[in-house]
Formats: structure tokens, C-alpha cells, sequence
């Protein structure tokens, strides 16, 4: 592989994509729908169940659009420094099997991408070194042209086309995939290690974007189906779409890209402070440094916090957020009725006055008025297993 | 009694000149689960077409419009509470709200059962 065969430029814009699960998806009934260019199942027996089940039992999802990418160097060349050079977390302290949530990020401090980003050990699936990164797949493409452009030349990017991605999540998914694959169970939140199925590698981390306990597992396109069977061959689990995907997430208080975080918002003012490594602030040399170091040492003008809504009815991305006077100065960026609180939920920019939990607020949803009150994120306790609490 | 359906899937059950209006088995399956109804109140007068409701699911709010002209007599008030009660039960216990009609001759336009099947057949 080299940089030239990375991205040929048919990304741009074609007709929907296709994923590796696609009829299987439908096959198990599931309502489709487009998503970040590919047509991916929005749910199967309905949002509340599969959301529900997920807390309670195991989710198996579909997250085979993600963008998944390997950076290696082959001349001993320093690939932590130039990696540092646009991400703001400590790349050189991250040890082989460990994974860090970073951030991809403009010269001005805005956010491009979130990201999970993991130091491959000597022995993994895709035999080379270094490290393997997963991004959003609605901006994988502008992702890789901004580190073709960015990066360091003597860092070699190569996008895993080939590579499915699936997430199990809940309670049970360690009962369902330890049955599959002992070794998991040595796995704690934020590791990540090679394993192997049916004579299959598998890429593991346990890790997951709902809040709970669970795995994401990278596996061979033309493998994914056999795999995806078989888990869901376990009584614990069940298929769950993008519907469950995006309530689960919200209860957890993780943000969406593209309606949580965007190039407008920074990491101080997502509150997202805790991918900005000690050292690496210190150095004050990462993408962005000068604004976001500012930014946090004065406090940001606005900052992301949750909101719980009174009444019955959701108010979603787009509301405004009224001061006193009826003003808007800030708005609601994602919102809905959260199955597990039992009651519609938000997160939301607001003046960083309104922004300590407690703080009641208005909410301007099509000319009508709803009473929030800010609450510290998550809504939903995280259930992860982390080391040392096993 | 008649039933009369809309192209937007709401239907009305007419006995004299009342009507109760809700929406469709094939709306609330469209729609999934519903977490939020909101009813008109007693008094309100609607226009054939225009916003009457809304209903919103996990995914989405949308409005329902009313099938008939006239002034609404009673919402549902068990959605306030019980707002699956439209999964349920849509063509029954469901009901959105119930109208004195002002024009018996706007259902001339909606479709009969026989016609709404087909039409959703062809969706």
C-alpha cells in the first residue's frame, strides 16, 4: 500500500454506498435508510425496544461506514510527532493495545473530526506496526485529505477499505462475545488487542458509544456476515439501527459530529477538555493550540451542556435557547425523548452564565416555549468496565 | 358510521355531523414509537387541510391535518398520558380529537377504506 492508493478521488459524491450487511439487514426486516452516503438500517422492531434491550441485555450494530485507518512509517521515521502535530492528545505516552479518544482540528481550533485513535502491537490483524485510528464516516474522506495534506510525508495512511465494523453494547455483550471469543474478557474500557474467530482476525476494542459495556470489533468485509450471525445466534443479543445508535448516545452525553461539534465549536467550548493531554498543552503545539489553550484558560463563551426538558414533548436540533428577555443565545444541538430517563433530553450551546447544572432555561421550539433545566451529562451512568475494577 | 381516509393517512369516522379523527395503521407504523401527542382544545375552529395536531415520535414531529372543517368538540385526553396508545390502537382508542363538521360535502374528496388500502398498497 502507499499514499497513492489511499483515495483515489471517487469518494466525491456517487450514488448511496452499499455496506457488507446490507441484505442481511434487510433480510432480519430492517428499515433503511441513507446515512453519511450509505444506506443503513434505521432500526428493526422499533427505537424504544431496541434501546431498551440494548441497556438491558447486548446491541449488535452495523458501523461498517466508519472510516477505519492505519498510519505506519517505514524508515523509523517518527510517527507519534507528526500525529501530534494536528491532534491534541498524547500520542507518544500511548502504549501498544491502548486506545484515546482525540480530536482532528482546524489552525483555528475548530473541530474537523472526533476520533478513537489505538497503538497496534507487534502481533495484529493487519500485520504492520503502528497506529489504527477510527473516524466518523460522513468526513472519513475529507479526514484523509486533510492528513494527505497535513501530515508529515514520511507517514504512510492507509484507509481500510476492506474492514467491516461492528459495536456490541450492553451489559451482556461480554457473555455473548466471550462465548465466540474467550479472550475478551481480559479486555478493559480503553484496550484493544488481536483475536481470532472461526480461524478469522479479528481487531477488538472494548469500547462503544452508548454509555455501556461493550466491544467494537473490526473484521474482514467478507467475513462480517458469518460473524454477525453468530452473535446474534447468542440469546443476549438483537440487531439495533442508527435510531437506537443516536438515544443511547445521547443519554450518555457523548456528542454527534456534524450536530454536537462542528469547525465552529472548539474542544473547550464542547467540554470536551479531557482530550487535551497535560503534556501536550503544555507544549502548546498541537493544531489550533493558541485559540484553544486561550479559550481555556478564560473560559469559552458558550459550552455544551444537557438539558432536561419538561413535559412530554421532545425538543430537538435547531430550538433556540431564550434568555430572560426572550432572546436566543444559544442553541439546541441534538434532542429527543430519551427511553432510559423515561423523558425528552437535550444537549445544548448556551452563555457560559447559563451553563452551571441547576440553571432553568427557556427552550423556542416552533413558536412554542418549553422550561429546561441544565443537568451534568451523562443522563444515563457509563457502565464501563474499567482496569482495576474487574 | 363511515370512515374516510386522506392522502397524508388520517382518517375520520362520520355519524352525523360528527366526526373523530385520528390517524392510520400504516401512519403510526411509519411513525414508530410515539412519545408526544398534542391535541387541540375544545373550541378551536379547523380549516380542511390546516395543522390540527401533532404527533411526535423518537425519530421525528409531525403534524396531523384535519381531514374536515369545523370547531373540535374534545381532544383525546388519554394521549397526554398514554401517547402509544396511538401504536396501539390508531383506528380506535387512539382518536386524536372530535369536530362538529361545518361542510359535509369536504368528504367527498377522502377515500373509502377500499380506495385507502389500495393507495397504501402502491406506497
Amino acid at each position: 500500500m502507499s499514499d497513492a492508493d489511499l483515495i483515489d478521488e471517487t469518494g466525491e459524491e456517487i450514488a448511496t454506498g452499499t455496506l457488507p450487511l446490507d441484505a442481511w439487514h434487510r433480510a432480519r426486516g430492517a428499515r433503511m435508510v441513507e446515512f453519511a452516503g450509505y444506506h443503513m438500517p434505521i432500526q428493526y422492531e422499533g427505537i424504544m425496544a431496541e434501546h431498551l434491550w440494548t441497556r438491558q441485555s447486548a446491541g449488535l450494530f452495523d458501523v461498517s461506514h466508519m472510516g477505519q485507518l492505519l498510519f505506519r512509517t517505514d524508515d523509523g521515521g517518527d510517527l507519534n510527532g507528526a500525529l501530534e502535530a494536528l491532534l491534541p492528545g498524547d500520542i507518544a505516552g500511548l502504549g501498544a493495545n491502548r486506545q484515546r479518544y482525540s480530536l482532528l482540528l482546524t489552525e483555528n481550533g475548530g473541530i474537523l473530526d472526533d476520533l478513537m485513535v489505538t497503538r497496534l502491537p507487534a502481533e495484529n490483524p493487519f500485520d504492520t506496526d503502528g497506529l489504527y485510528m477510527v473516524v466518523n464516516g460522513a468526513t472519513k474522506i475529507d479526514d484523509i485529505s486533510y492528513f494527505l495534506e497535513h501530515l508529515a510525508d514520511h507517514v504512510m495512511i492507509n484507509h481500510l477499505e476492506e474492514q467491516a465494523l461492528l459495536a456490541l453494547q450492553g451489559p451482556k455483550a461480554v457473555d455473548a462475545l466471550a462465548r465466540l471469543v474467550p479472550g475478551v474478557t481480559g479486555l478493559v474500557f480503553m484496550t484493544c488487542g488481536g483475536f481470532e474467530w472461526d480461524g478469522k482476525p479479528l481487531w477488538i476494542s472494548r469500547s462503544g458509544y452508548t454509555g455501556e459495556d461493550g466491544f467494537e470489533i473490526s473484521v474482514g468485509a467478507e467475513h462480517v456476515e458469518a460473524l454477525a450471525e453468530a452473535l446474534c445466534a447468542q440469546a443476549e443479543v438483537k440487531p439495533i439501527g442508527l435510531g437506537a445508535r443516536d438515544s443511547l448516545r445521547l443519554e450518555a452525553g457523548l456528542p454527534l459530529y456534524g450536530h454536537d461539534l462542528d469547525e465552529e465549536t472548539t474542544p473547550v467550548m464542547a467540554d470536551l477538555g479531557f482530550a487535551l493531554s497535560k503534556r501536550r498543552r503544555e507544549e502548546a503545539n498541537f493544531m489550533g493550540a493558541a485559540r484553544i489553550l486561550l479559550e481555556r484558560e478564560q473560559g469559552p463563551a458558550v459550552k455544551r451542556v444537557g438539558l432536561l426538558v419538561e413535559g412530554k414533548q421532545p425538543v430537538r436540533e435547531g430550538a433556540a435557547v431564550l434568555d430572560s428577555d426572550g432572546s436566543e443565545v444559544g442553541k439546541v444541538t441534538s434532542g429527543g425523548f430519551a427511553p432510559t430517563v423515561g423523558a425528552p433530553i437535550a444537549m445544548a450551546y448556551v452563555p457560559a452564565a447559563l451553563a452551571a447544572p441547576g440553571t432553568t432555561i427557556q427552550l423556542s421550539q416552533r413558536g412554542k416555549v418549553h422550561q429546561a433545566t441544565v443537568t451534568a451529562m451523562p443522563f444515563v451512568p457509563h457502565r464501563y468496565v474499567r482496569a482495576g475494577a474487574k | 358510521m363511515s370512515r374516510y381516509f386522506t392522502e397524508d393517512h388520517e382518517w375520520v369516522d362520520v355519524d352525523g355531523d360528527i366526526g373523530t379523527v385520528g390517524i392510520s395503521e400504516y401512519a403510526q407504523s411509519q411513525l414508530g414509537d410515539i412519545v408526544f401527542v398534542e391535541v387541540p382544545d375544545e373550541g378551536k375552529d379547523v380549516t380542511k387541510g390546516d395543522e390540527a395536531a401533532v404527533v411526535e415520535s423518537v425519530k421525528a414531529a409531525s403534524d396531523v391535518y384535519s381531514p374536515v372543517s369545523g370547531t373540535v368538540i374534545e381532544g383525546n385526553s388519554d394521549l397526554a398520558d398514554n401517547p402509544a396508545l396511538v401504536n396501539e390502537d390508531p383506528e380506535g382508542d387512539g382518536w386524536f380529537f372530535k369536530l362538529t363538521l361545518s361542510d359535509a360535502s369536504e368528504l367527498e374528496g377522502l377515500m373509502d377504506e377500499t380506495a385507502y388500502a389500495a393507495f397504501v398498497a402502491k406506497l
